[in-house]
């Protein structure tokens, strides 16, 4: 017990000694040397946590698009092998009712083609303009409430309850927004807003004047056709208004677990498949969304080593330089453990400062920044994911990265012979 | 106060091992103030290391106060040294980041003993060799003479029972050099046991016995 006492006060003394050594040298070392070595510091940090979260971001922008303009917190489908969700008018009652429900929408969808200047066609083995996608029946002011779809439109206007024959086209579907070629897809050509379009759905056809086009960056919007509820209704037949998707939007800090469950509790489960927005996504974006959250630690894995290595090398550099003194230091009696200490000390002084203004630098700039302002990739818009407690995660895995990369040169110079050290030998 | 027997410390020089120290044996007392003199390379300087535990000698024993030192570990050796020696080394050996005052108390400090007991500690000893003015300036801001007398405070701070000098007058123009050898006159007056190497025949005869060696041993 009192040597274990003894052994507790002596490592306090070397923390006290330690400490002070190294609140010195810091303190009273080059300002330039030290401002290096934490902007190093600084950008490690970053790279760990920025690198990683901008891949995981690009996705999250993707999977939050699909989740604010389509899919909202809980989706209702229809059961597989059934047409359409039996029963809609209920469900939709029930959602009504819910006092969690902040918005909804529910759509028509239906198999359909879409043709353009079939009047300047000359020959009737000519190929004609036209394109297949789902023809989605919707009620405008409910989707505009749910999904801000008239913010989306790139050209043209929105639709409004007396548009029975107008049409809003996914930006998808049109030469001239998606310019690429592929095999088995085939693009609307020179459409232009006010042209007419002949829509074919269940062997009914009808014209429609394009009001506008759209382009969210969420597949379930830019690669389908849109028209009125009452208009696709009409023409597929559907007069149990019996609908094919209802996205629910809740009010902020509801679980959408729950609100799923009350569905479900309400008979909904039994004509209709009742998913959250999670639940509900497509598994190619969870796959992407784990491989980009996987190459993200490993390009974060690269920086903690490279990290780890720069400190090495300060420290080794520092500790080599400062030899002669760390052998005056044992000379005059102080413990290598004092001396040890310091140098960890330091080390972990540059890490919590680089960590410091990193977290400043990430919460105070970057996320509110990349934010307001999203980085404009080709699928999604890309923002910063930096939950706080992953950050801090890596804030002490550099910590740890950094005291065993300052301990380990420090313990090379100060196992040195003593004399050796002070001579310079 | 120091008993040596035999001490015999050799270097490796290529494939030749060069004797330095060929079996030396002395004795100093408590309270003496002994200098060592020789030529330049007659191994003073490798005696006060061994002396002062700061190298391994190959062979021989060395009581220091009644402590058989040549058979401590390092971290015992280091301890013995906080406990019982102080050094002033040639070129003054002061840490560059630390003013007056934290070098001469650091080694008070690792005794265990807060930063402000130390620092009075340190104050005080300054104030003998005559730096109660300069407590807080760093080595870069004094003068040579003023640097070494920090060592000197640094060596006498924590009271050890005797203190090595390696040339502390090597590097200092003649009216330091005497301000210097001033303190630790001072110092052997109060009853301090110093082992000074030196080779200025002057500063020699100020102490109380010479040991002078010549090619690995002391002449008689």
């Amino acid at each position: 017990m009192k040597i274990a006492k003894l052994k507790i006060e002596k490592y306090a003394i070397s923390l006290r000694v330690g400490f002070f050594l190294a609140l010195r040298q810091v303190r009273r070392s080059s300002k330039y040397t030290n401002g290096l070595i934490i902007f190093v510091m600084v950008l490690t940090f970053l790279n760990l946590v920025v690198v990683r979260g901008i891949l995981v971001g690009l996705l999250e922008g993707s999977t939050e698009a699909y989740r604010s303009k389509y899919a909202g917190d809980v989706l209702i489908t229809n059961l597989p092998k059934k047409n359409f969700i039996e029963n809609s008018p209920n469900i939709i009652s029930v959602i009504q009712n819910m006092p969690w429900v902040e918005s909804y929408s529910y759509r028509y969808v239906e198999g359909g083609e879409v043709e353009a200047n079939y009047k300047s066609k000359i020959r009737m083995d000519e190929d004609s303009n036209s394109t297949a996608g789902s023809i989605v029946g919707i009620n405008p002011e409910l989707e505009d409430a749910f999904s801000g779809m008239s913010l989306k439109l790139v050209e043209g206007r929105y639709m409004n309850k007396n548009d029975a024959e107008g049409i809003l086209i996914g930006a998808n579907l049109l030469r001239k927004y998606l310019d690429i070629e592929a095999p088995g897809l085939t693009l609307l050509e020179d459409v232009e807003v006010g042209d007419r379009v002949r829509l074919t759905v269940g062997g009914n056809r009808r014209e429609f004047t394009v009001l506008g086009f759209l382009q969210s960056k969420v597949d379930q919007i830019d690669f389908r056709i849109f028209v009125l509820d009452t208009t696709l209704r009409n023409m597929i037949g559907r007069s149990d208004y019996n609908v094919d998707e209802i996205s629910v939007r809740l009010k902020s800090d509801t679980d959408p677990y729950m609100v799923k469950e009350a569905l479900l509790r309400a008979g909904a489960g039994e004509t209709a498949r009742v998913q959250t927005w999670d639940e509900s996504l497509p598994k190619f974006l969870i796959d992407i969304q784990n491989t980009f959250g996987l190459l993200g630690n490993v390009v974060g894995s690269i920086g903690l080593a490279v990290a780890s290595i720069t400190i090495f090398i300060v420290i080794f550099i520092n500790a080599i330089t400062r030899r002669k003194f760390i052998g005056i230091l044992k000379g005059i009696g102080i413990e290598s453990r004092a001396i040890e200490m310091a140098y960890i000390f330091q080390s972990v002084f540059y890490a919590f400062m680089g960590i410091a203004i990193g977290f400043l630098v990430i919460y105070g700039f970057l996320v509110p920044f990349i934010d307001a302002h999203p980085i404009k990739f080709p699928f999604s818009d890309g923002i910063l994911v930096a939950e706080v407690y992953n950050t801090s995660i890596r804030a002490l895995l550099l910590m740890i990265a950094t005291i065993i990369a300052g301990y380990i040169p420090a313990r090379i110079v100060v196992k040195k012979n003593t004399l050796d050290s002070i001579l310079g030998r | 106060m120091i008993k040596v027997k035999n001490l015999v410390k050799s270097f490796q020089s290529g494939e030749e091992d060069l004797k330095v120290l060929k079996g030396i044996s002395l004795d100093i007392k408590a309270g003496e103030f002994v200098s060592i003199t020789g030529r330049s390379g007659s191994g003073k300087s490798t005696l006060l290391y061994q002396l002062g535990l700061l190298d391994h000698p190959n062979s021989g024993e060395i009581v220091i106060d009644g402590t058989h030192v040549s058979n401590l570990t390092n971290d015992e050796r280091t301890k013995f040294r906080l406990e019982k020696l102080g050094y002033v080394f040639q070129d003054y050996a002061l840490v560059p980041e630390l003013t007056a005052i934290e070098n001469t108390a650091i080694p008070i400090m690792m005794q265990g003993k807060s930063k402000k007991e130390a620092f009075a500690v340190a104050k005080r000893a300054l104030s003998r060799v005559g730096l109660g003015q300069r407590l807080y300036n760093l080595p870069s801001k004094l003068s040579g003479g003023e640097q070494q007398r920090v060592s000197i405070a640094r060596a006498i701070a924590h009271d050890p029972k005797i203190i090595f000098a390696d040339e502390p007058t090597a590097n200092l123009d003649s009216e330091t050099a005497d301000t210097v050898l001033k303190a630790f006159i001072e110092l052997h007056k109060q009853g301090q046991t110093i082992v000074m190497v030196t080779h200025e025949p002057e500063y020699v005869l100020l102490t109380d016995r010479v040991l002078k060696l010549s090619d690995g041993l002391i002449e008689v």
